[in-house]
């Protein structure tokens, strides 16, 4: 049972990713694009969760932490330039 | 015992799941920047809770493994998503304000004046009588 719910929320995640990725793609404003990255960072945090469940093996979740810190400092570094035009003043 | 941890991870997969599809749908769907940016902040952090909690009780039940990670992960989430959606919206606001963007009227409209005397916090000049404005000095 849990074999075939790993395997269906891993298809829902990546049909999310494939909607985000045309959000990225389709704009229409910088807001909207920032706002895809984020998601699509956070999915990809989902999937390499997923992906250590299937194989049972728990050193995934390490690039999974790793990957949402930097995918926050990246969002905010992102939001920053386009506020500022400039990351560290 | 067994069967009752499975359809616990099992229901907890496919509740994160769906939550993180239903974000990226309205992603899709919804008609301005300001709306688009309640699916992912909102419904995709909360799925991402549910698969995370799914995970803990699955590598405790099933593997007799602990892991502490998915719940580091979960709420350097639950703090980080608020503060990167708050920077968005503003440099949305920002955009708009400097005209560099024009976006149709939403349904709701215009954010309101936070205060009588104060400003949203982007960086436009204050306007003429708020605290931060130096205008009659």
């Amino acid at each position: 049972m849990i074999e075939v719910a790993l395997h269906i929320a891993l298809g829902a995640v990546a049909l999310a990713l494939l909607l985000n990725g045309w959000r990225l793609l389709k704009g229409p404003a910088i807001g909207d694009r920032i706002v895809a990255l984020d998601t699509m960072v956070i999915n990809a945090i989902a999937v390499i969760v997923l992906i250590g469940m299937i194989g049972g093996n728990d050193t995934y979740f390490e690039a999974a932490l790793l990957l949402a810190m930097v995918g926050f400092v990246g969002t905010i570094a992102y939001c920053k330039f386009i506020l500022r035009g400039d990351i560290v003043e | 015992m067994s069967s009752a941890i499975d359809l616990a991870v099992a229901a907890l997969v496919l509740l994160g799941a769906a939550f993180v599809l239903i974000g990226s749908w309205g992603l899709v769907r919804l008609p301005s920047t300001m709306e688009r940016l309640h699916g992912p902040t909102k419904a995709t952090t909360l799925g991402l809770g549910a698969l995370l909690v799914g995970s803990v009780v699955f590598f405790q039940g099933k593997l007799g493994v602990w892991t502490a990670h998915e719940l580091l992960i979960s709420v350097f989430l639950f703090i980080t998503a608020p503060i990167s959606a708050n920077m968005i919206a503003k440099v949305h606001l920002h955009r708009m304000r400097t005209g560099a963007l024009v976006e149709p009227e939403s349904i709701a409209g215009e954010p309101p004046a936070p205060a009588p005397d104060v400003d949203w916090a982007t960086f436009q000049a204050p306007r003429d009588g708020s605290s931060a404005s130096t205008a009659g000095s």
